[in-house]
Order: structure tokens, then sequence, then C-alpha cells
């Protein structure tokens, strides 16, 4: 039986399974490409043949095109196989985002499964994380710091709706990112009986768009653009990282400025960023659902990825687990990222407000 | 503790003062005593402890976690108390956080080797936001960003909306200042008062601050209507305004603010044994010599000087008011009364590290006009021109005291870099460093401006800062050499610690000069030139 170290590679393009001949998230364009998510640092255009969750594709073609960048595609429904080449191939749910999964692959007897991005919390938006029982589980770590415990997202929308009372003649803007948590911060708020119309950046909406054609329901939304600031006031508008403390923000009424992400945890994250309310929501799993993870996939071996590989290494040793950084480049936390820091701020051209 | 946790956080990132306003006064009105009065004493700094120590809290948190899990998250948080605050393992307790009340209680009467168990105890307690209050209280490193005036101001409004509002009487943030000194935590008597349920409480004896009576800038049309033989003037000195509270009950330096800086300033401390309330110009003084204010700085913010420190840079009161004569309020006598009173006293106490502020004669506006021109001692900022009949009145009320600043010198300096502000600008580039030419064709930075423009000006220069942006640090952006900025300041001093060697007091933009190409704007040798 071969151990997955001999058929998974990391190549210059990225995570690499030879047997199947494709690429998991490549960062360059491959002729064969199989995508976890509609992330843009992890579904890139260009590719030959892009292989992805439906939601996944229909997400990707919301944001490139329908030409995908040049790819064809092919959809697999979640629990389904396919063999590619020598290879079988299954996409599992991560609920990190709406049609986000794990990659799960068996050759010749050995099962790798690689996560992409997960986490364990509850998302009214998507799909729950499913552990698979697999001989290398290859994880993220993006907050793989013992720091790092989200608090339940439910209580942050609180922390939100109150402030909102309390600052009645003011606008609460919050940053989030415009695929995944910009959809799952509207539904907590639904879900907290906040019915009033959601105001949104323009780019926004397309793929909230997209989310209600998948069936995800988010209510009432709105382009903030054309609301008028005075229609705004003691009203909820949500906006990329980039625009909330920048020129777009301008047009709302003495703004309330949050941001919801998980690096919120860290008060000087908050303070650096200019953020007023921090919202400590965040799509990637905590320090204990990494930890729980590693636990129940129970995998004898794991390979760690993007984010604090160290720390997650050290602690998966300790627990008698064998460990390594596979060492992937060119995937950010950008759905994570303050948005005022300089190297993001002008990422929202005006012109595409 | 986690009503007061929630308003420490919010007060941390809240840059409008209207909206920490709102957040004090929700906490005033929803939190009940005595912990809204601890909570408030913890803010305005009346309430600090050093009982627990860095290592203390970094031991028992290396007890409960992963010491080298811990050393990273340490790297990657920078801050210790939100570390810990971060990292401490969710308690399988189900105890309820202490109150504020409790912890003051314990810390007060608990032996220090009690410390460790009972803090781990609160640590297992509480939340992450509550932990985080917990540990910066003790270790008496809580900034928050709220100044005691707001929390007065946040406390006068909350009478306004719960109790003496309602019942017709009003109490303003003035009210809360003259008895604020004579209360101490947990404030029960105050909030009483506040609430309209008790009498205002009695400062009597107490070495308590009050509101100073603050000067207007005096502007054309007031100059033309002023009667010179109903006005004394005085010189504008640049120090610091300080009140000094002398009597049987205490002895205190007060700042404008309202900040006990008495610590800071025992020599002066030492000097005041009379009985008085007195007004006047704090200075570093040397031979009667005023020094310029840059030595003052070095005397202000210390918790307490060297001895070296205090003979270095002496510090010194010049007085041109009195408040009280002994138990005398004196405030509602006119002001020709209480100078004849000033100089009485003074001559018979002739106190030590104290002189008078002299009145200076004139006789049209004229005359003083080409007094104010003509001063050009670094210490001296402008005049002061008082009207004789003018009682002592808390704030700013308008026709009695005017303030005559000099005009502002002047150069034209070249900008630099620019970085976002905060609150309502931080989408702007709105701070300025501005430099001069060197005669080797260097340009060196000589100071930062962050007003003076209007918000059409501060839009225009936002747009060209980002339009011609050469290079980024962080927040910051380095533009090209090509916008002159004309800049206004009040005093120019040599400076080692600046690579210009020089130092400029209240630089502010006063215009911006698109029409003048940068290479022609000043050299710092023109500056130099005119220092001492």
């Amino acid at each position: 039986m071969p151990h997955p170290d001999t058929w998974l590679c990391v190549r210059p393009e990225g995570l690499y399974c030879q047997p199947g001949d494709f690429f998991i998230d490549p960062i360059r364009p491959v002729p064969r490409a199989v995508i976890t998510h509609a992330h843009s640092d992890h579904a890139r255009p260009g590719h030959g043949n892009v292989l992805a969750t439906p939601e996944t594709v229909a997400l990707m073609r919301t944001r490139m095109g329908e030409a995908l960048g040049g790819a064809s595609a092919e959809a697999l429904a979640p629990g389904e196989s396919l063999a590619v080449k020598d290879v079988s191939v299954r996409l599992v749910p991560a609920g990190h985002v709406l049609g986000s999964a794990q990659v799960v692959m068996e050759h010749a007897g050995s099962r790798a499964v690689v996560s992409g991005d997960y986490k364990r919390a509850a998302d009214p938006t998507c799909a729950p994380f499913e552990p698979v029982r697999c001989d290398v589980f290859v994880t993220e770590a993006t907050f793989g710091l013992p720091v790092f415990t989200h608090p339940p997202a439910y209580r942050e929308v609180e922390k939100l709706l109150e402030s909102v009372r309390l600052f009645a003649d003011r606008t609460h803007v919050v940053g989030a990112y415009s695929l995944g948590k910009a959809q799952r911060v509207v539904a907590l708020l639904r879900a907290a009986g906040w019915d009033a119309p959601i105001y949104l950046h323009g780019a926004h909406m397309p793929l909230c768009a997209t989310y209600e054609a998948l069936g995800v329901a988010l209510g009432d939304l709105r382009h903030a653009t054309v609301a008028g600031a005075k229609n705004l006031v003691g009203q909820i508008v949500l906006a990329p990282p980039s625009a909330i403390a920048d020129r777009w923000a301008r047009r709302l009424t003495d703004p309330v400025v949050a941001l919801a992400s998980g690096w919120m945890r860290v008060r000087q994250r908050a303070k650096a960023g200019g953020i007023e309310l921090p919202l400590v929501i965040s799509d990637h799993a905590d320090w204990p659902e990494l930890l729980q993870t590693i636990d129940d996939v129970g995998a004898p071996e794991i390979w760690v990825t993007h984010g604090n590989e160290e720390a997650l290494m050290y602690a998966a040793t300790q627990r008698g687990y064998r460990a390594r950084a596979l060492r992937l480049v060119g995937y950010d936390d950008s759905e994570e990222t303050a948005g005022t820091a300089a190297a993001q701020e002008d990422a929202v051209p005006e012109a595409a407000v | 503790m986690i009503a007061f946790a929630t308003l420490l956080e919010r007060l941390t990132l809240t840059p409008g003062r209207l909206a920490k306003l709102a957040l004090l006064e929700k906490f005033f009105a929803t939190v009940p005593d005595p912990d809204r009065g601890w909570g408030l004493a913890a803010l305005t700094g009346e309430l600090s402890f050093t009982a627990a120590k860095p290592a203390l809290i970094r031991g028992l948190a290396e007890q409960r976690t992963d010491p080298t899990l811990f050393r990273w998250s340490y790297d990657f948080v920078g801050d210790l108390a939100e570390t810990v605050s971060l990292i401490w393992p969710a308690g399988a307790v189900s105890a309820e956080p202490p109150s504020l009340a409790e912890v003051v209680h314990t810390l007060r009467t608990q032996p220090k080797t009690a410390l460790p168990a009972i803090l781990a105890g609160w640590l297992d307690a509480s939340g992450p936001d509550v932990r985080y209050a917990l540990l910066k209280l003790m270790t008496g490193s809580l900034r928050v960003g709220a100044s005691a005036r707001l929390a007065k101001t946040a406390l006068a409004n909350f009478a306004a909306q719960s109790g003496a509002g309602m019942h017709g009487a009003s109490i303003s943030a003035d009210d809360v200042e003259e008895v604020w000194h004579g209360l101490t935590p947990p404030y029960e008597p105050l909030f009483a008062w506040l609430e309209a349920r008790g009498p205002r409480p009695d400062a009597a004896g107490a070495p308590v601050f009050r509101p100073p009576m603050l000067a207007h800038p005096i502007e054309a049309a007031d100059l033309a209507a002023l009667d010179p033989a109903s006005y004394a003037a005085e010189w504008k000195w640049d120090g610091i305004r300080v009140q000094l509270v002398a009597g049987p009950g205490g002895r205190r330096v007060y700042s404008r603010g309202a900040d006990d800086i008495s610590a800071a300033f025992p020599d002066i401390v030492e000097a005041l044994d009379f009985y008085a309330v007195l007004d006047g110009e704090l200075v570093v003084a040397r031979d009667g010599a005023i020094a310029p204010f840059a030595d003052l700085q070095q005397r202000l913010n210390r918790k307490s000087p060297s001895a070296k420190m205090q003979a270095d840079f002496p510090a010194a009161v010049r007085l041109y008011d009195i408040l009280f004569e002994g138990p005398l309020d004196v405030r509602a006598e006119p002001f020709a009364a209480r100078r004849a009173r000033l100089e009485a006293w003074f001559a018979h106490h002739a106190p030590a590290r104290m002189d008078l502020s002299p009145l200076i004669a004139f006789g049209t506006v004229a005359e003083l006009e080409t007094l104010r021109d003509g001063a050009r001692a670094a210490s001296i900022e402008g005049l002061m021109l008082k009207r004789l009949d003018s009682p002592y009145l808390a704030g700013r009320p308008r026709g009695y005291w005017w303030k005559w600043k000099r005009d502002p010198l002047t150069i034209d300096a070249v900008l630099m870099y620019a970085q976002r502000g905060h609150g309502k600008r931080s989408s702007f580039y709105s701070d300025y460093t501005f430099g001069l030419w060197r005669a080797d064709g260097e340009l060196v930075p000589v100071g930062k401006a962050y007003s003076g423009y209007t918000d059409e000006e501060l839009g225009r220069l936002d747009r060209w800062i980002r339009n011609n942006t050469v290079g980024r640090f962080g927040p910051v952006r380095e533009v090209a050499r090509g916008l002159v900025l004309e800049v206004a300041f009040d005093a120019a001093q040599r400076s080692g610690r600046h690579k210009s060697g020089v130092a400029l007091r209240f630089p502010r933009v006063s215009r911006l000069r698109w029409d003048k190409p940068a290479a022609e704007a000043d050299r710092l040798e023109t500056l130099l030139a005119t220092l001492p």
C-alpha cells in the first residue's frame, strides 16, 4: 500500500496528485484542477479543466464570468465518487463557505484528505464539515494558535444589534468578505430577528444573488450606493473590508465601523485597523476545532499548510500524531484581513462600487 | 464586571466623543451601585492596583497552558494581559465572574500570598473580555482614552436623563468638577445627587478643583469695540495653566483639565505653605527668566521627578488670579478687586517659586498692538485682556476675557509624508510631515501638522496625495516633492532630537501653495538663522 507521500507532492503550481494527474487549488494555470472552494486565492482562472462542487462552479462563474477564464467545468456532487485516472475522488463538505469541500483521494488502498479551508461551527449558509477517516490529513492552520477561540457567532451578532440600538442615529457598516462571510452575517442577522432591509456594497450583490439562486434565503437586500445616506441611518450596511474605512464609506452618516473576522479576537488588530466594533466571526476553524478535527479524522499523519503551521504541528505531535509542514505558497487570508492595511486599501477601485 | 469589560472594550476602540459619552451614560444608567462607582473610579484613574505583577500572571498562565504554545502566542499577540485573557482555558467552573466591588474589596483585604489562587479562580469564572479587564485593572495599566473630563460630562448628561434633570434642576460638568476631588470611590453620594435622591455632596475643606475661567480669541470686531479704560492687560505666557489649592485640607496642583499633577511637581507643592486657591501659569524658570516650553515638557507626565530633574528644570508659577483667600470665596468680586487682593496677599506671604504676572500699562488699542507685535520672546504667546469688572466665572463666558495671540511665524515647506487620521478622518490623509531644503539639496523633515485646512482643502489634499504617492510604509505614504504648504507656528526652538535641529511649537497648515514650485520652498538655514 503506497503511502500518500509517494503520490501526493508539492510542485510550484501547487499540491499535485500524481496518479490522478491533477492539482488541488493550483496557483498557476494547469491542465486539470480540483477546486475546494470559490475564494479567489483557491479558485484561479486559466485552468484547462476544473472539478468542483456544483455550488463552487456556480460561484466561480459569478466571479470570473461564464467562461471561467477558459476552463471547462465538471461538477461533482458531494458524496459521489469519480475515478480520475488511478485515483478515486470524492468531495465532502468542509463547512467553510457555500460549496466548499474537502478533497478525499483514494489510491491503491490508501486515503488522503485535503481539507481546503474549513470550520466546525454551525453556519446557516453551507453544509457542515464531515470528518472522513484517512491515512493522511492535510489541514489548514489559519488560526493555529491557542489564543484563537471563536465565540459563538450569534453572540457577536447580538453585540452588533445592541450597538445598532444604542447608536440609532448612526449607520453601522460591517466589513465582510464578499463571498461567504457577507452571506453568513446576513443569515445570522435574519436568524436574530433583523427583518429590515440589509444594504450592500456593489461587490456583494452578484454573489448574494447566486447564493439565493442556490437556495440560501437572505431576505430583503438593497444597494447601499443608491439608497442615500439619510435612508441608511439606523441601518446595517455590509461592504468588503477594503471599503469600510476608505473613501467608499464617506457616503455614510457618522458610521460605526465594524469588521467580521477571526482576527478581531486580537484587540490590537482592531485598533490598528480603525475598527470601532470588532465582530469575531470567522469561516476558519479556531484552535479547539483544529485539534478536534485532527482527533476526529484519526489520521496517523497530519500535514499542515497555510497559517501558523508551527504551533499546530507541535500540538499534533504532542497528541501522538506525526506532523509536518506542507509549504504551499500563494494562499492568503484575505477574507479575514482588516480593511485598512495599506496594501489592501485600494483593492476596490471606485469604478467597481 | 461583564458590563465594565464591555464598556472598556468599546471605549478603547471608539474614536468619537459623543459615542464615548453615550457608552458611559448607558453604563451609569444600567449598572447599580457600588459597581458603577468603582467602574467610574477605574476609568478616571482614581482606582488602580499594582497587586499583580506581570511575572505572577505569566506564571499562572504557564501552569495552565503549554509553555511553548504560550510563548508563541505571546509573540503573536504582543500584550501579556491580552494573551492570557485569550489563551486561558475555558473553565469547567460554573461560577459567575466577580463583581467590581468584590475585586476591589478582595485586593484591599487579602494578603499577597493569597492572590494567585484568587486570581486563577476569577479567570476560570470569566470570559476573555472580563479576564482582560481584570488583568488590566490588577496590573494598573488600564488605558481607555476617556479623559476624566469626559466622564464628568457623561455624569452630567446622566443626571439630566435620569434624576436631577427631571426635577427641573440642572447639574453641569462644572458642578460635578467642583465636588469631584472631595469624593472617594465608589461615589454613592454623587450618584444619589445626580439621581435627585440625595443632597449635593459637601466638599467643604477638601482641596477640590474649581473650574477655571477661560478666554476667547479676540476678533477684529471685538477689538474695535474694546474700551481700553475698562480692561487690564497681561502677557500671555507660554506654560501650562494651573490651579494651586492649599489649606488645612491639603495641597494640590491641578492642570486646567482638573488632573491632579501634584506628584510631578513636589517643588511647587512644598511652596504651598498658605491657605488660598490661586490661578497661574506653570513654567520652568531660571533666575526669573522663563525657559522654553520644551524644558517644561521635561517635567510634565513624570510620576516622581528626580532631584536632578528638579534642579535642572526648576518649576515656578506666575500668578494672575485669586479664587479663595483662606476659606473666603472671592470669585464673585470684580477682577480689579481680586487683583488688588492678590497683590496684597502676595506682598504679605511672598511664597517661594512664585511671582506675579505684571499688568501692562496702556492707553489705546494701537499701543497694545505695538506691544504685542514687539514681543518676540519665546516665553510670550501674546496678550491677555481682562475686563476690570469681570467676576471669576467657570467656563468660557463671552465678553470678559480675551486672548490676543501674536501673529504666528510662517514657513513655506514641502509635503513629504502623509498619514491617515482617526475617527471621522480615518479615510483621509490628514496628518502631514513637511520639510525644508538643506544647503546640500536634501529635504529634511522639520515637523508634522494635523490641522489648519478646511474640509474642502482636506479633500483636495487627500486626492493629491493618493495620486502622487511614491512609497508606502505601513499607514504612511511618501509623496512626490511637489506640494508646498505654508505652515504657521508659534515658536521655533533648537532641538537635538530632530534631524533638522529644530522643533516647531504648534505647527499647522495655514495655506496650500498649489502655485509654488517645491524647489522654491524655504531653506532650513533661513529658519535656523532666526533662532537665538
